[in-house]
């Protein structure tokens, strides 16, 4: 059996791409949006997306028979509070500096609609091992949204990536400028635009 | 009474939470296609805001801020670890009685915001506003000001989606572009628009 045909590979791309949490369900915009400044606070935010949202439904899917289907919801935010409180932790102890960037971000991980979605519609109706891949597909899914976001962001507006410049001196000699616009808010929202377009375009055509 | 009318205008507009902070996306995306139901979803998101922030400010300052147990004899004790789940459960717990008493005095409030209510709970602006209290040190009096001024801007914003969006209708769009993919490009014109009123100081 070829690779791409298993169950398991399914499960991982499925939400990776063809499902894209971000650009093709709209899920989890909120957080995607406001980290995206430098690569570098990308790329621990979807460290710590994938980490609470594959946890989360490893162990709500090893929960699911026991969890009584009246107070379900109020579980699954338990768990993932507690461990978006534990990712919260770690960074402050840790990485204090970057966990100052991400500033309320982390804690906005427990209302992302992506981790409580999955937990209602996968975790409670798979075995663990599905839904912990289920849970990795979704954070590198939204993990390649966020990063390609910012990196467009930290390229044209700052000249760098992850803190480093890449953009000579002699193009800034000859009159070229780095992109204010870039930093700001606005943006974040026209390049997910066009990023949900070019996607769209790409799953359709193959279709 | 300037600041608390400058943070007021701060909070609606240039600080505005969903276009300046991205909170709130999900239901924004979702609920804009009609105006009705905006305004309905926008006045339950005041309504949460108001009421949830000061709530939260109250919990926070009283038992779990570091030193805020000195009361009960226990100074050295921090469990501001804790906000996260607090919060969130102060707000399940709030949206859920707010959902209650309106269906007992006022079923014409119910039946307008009803549905929306329960979204209200996993609206990452409600968490966001109680988050950004801590975060900056806002005292009572600005906690209910910044609470009420982002519900307001919240709406604001929504409303004029809708608004937009029933023009988009009409529009000649290319394959892939309708959608989630227009509705993020013109939400980044419509931020471009409210950021010019930063310059706005009281």
């Amino acid at each position: 059996m070829k690779l791409t045909r298993t169950k398991a590979f399914k499960t991982f791309a499925g939400p990776a791409w063809y499902e894209n949490p971000i650009n093709m369900q709209m899920l989890g915009i909120c957080s995607a949006l406001a980290v995206t400044v430098q690569l570098k606070t990308a790329f621990v935010m979807t460290l710590a997306m994938t980490f609470v949202v594959s946890l989360s439904n490893l162990i709500i899917s090893l929960l699911r028979n026991v969890i009584p289907g009246n107070i379900r919801i109020i579980v699954e935010l338990a768990v993932i509070a507690s461990l978006v409180i534990l990712a919260d932790e770690f960074l402050r102890a840790y990485y204090f500096e970057i966990s100052k960037l991400l500033s309320v971000f982390v804690g906005l991980i427990i209302t992302n609609c992506i981790i409580l979605g999955r937990a209602e519609g996968f975790a409670l109706s798979n075995p663990p091992h599905l839904a912990f891949i289920d849970g990795l597909g979704n954070g590198v899914g939204y993990g390649s949204v966020l990063m390609s976001v910012a990196l467009i962001r930290e390229l044209f507006g700052s000249g760098s990536i992850f803190g480093y410049t890449v953009v000579p001196e002699r193009l800034y000699a000859a009159g070229y400028e780095d992109m204010g616009l870039m930093l700001l808010a606005p943006a974040a929202f026209i390049i997910i635009g066009l990023m949900a377009w070019l996607q769209k375009y790409l799953v359709n055509s193959r279709k | 009474m300037v600041e608390l009318l400058s943070l007021f205008l701060n909070s609606v507009f240039a600080g505005n939470i969903l276009l300046a902070y991205f909170l709130g996306m999900c239901s924004f995306v979702a609920v804009s296609k009609n105006i009705e139901t905006a305004v309905g979803l926008g006045f339950a998101v005041i309504f949460v805001l108001t009421v949830t922030t000061p709530i939260n400010w109250l919990i926070f300052h009283g038992l779990l801020a570091p030193g805020a147990l000195a009361w009960a004899g226990l100074p050295d004790v921090d469990l501001s670890f804790l906000k996260l789940i607090i919060f969130i459960s102060v707000i399940a717990a709030m949206v859920q009685a707010i959902e209650i008493i309106i269906d007992r005095f006022s079923a014409a409030l119910y039946a307008g915001l009803g549905i929306f209510l329960p979204l209200i709970a996993v609206n990452c602006a409600i968490l966001g506003g109680s988050l950004f209290m801590v975060e900056r040190n806002m005292t009572f009096i600005e906690s209910v000001v910044f609470g009420f001024g982002a519900g307001v801007g919240w709406m604001l914003a929504i409303v004029a989606m809708a608004a937009a969006r029933i023009k988009l209708r009409y529009a000649d769009l290319p394959s892939g572009l309708e959608g989630f993919a227009i509705t993020m490009i013109v939400t980044g014109l419509m931020a471009m628009a409210f950021m010019l009123f930063s310059g706005i100081t009281m």
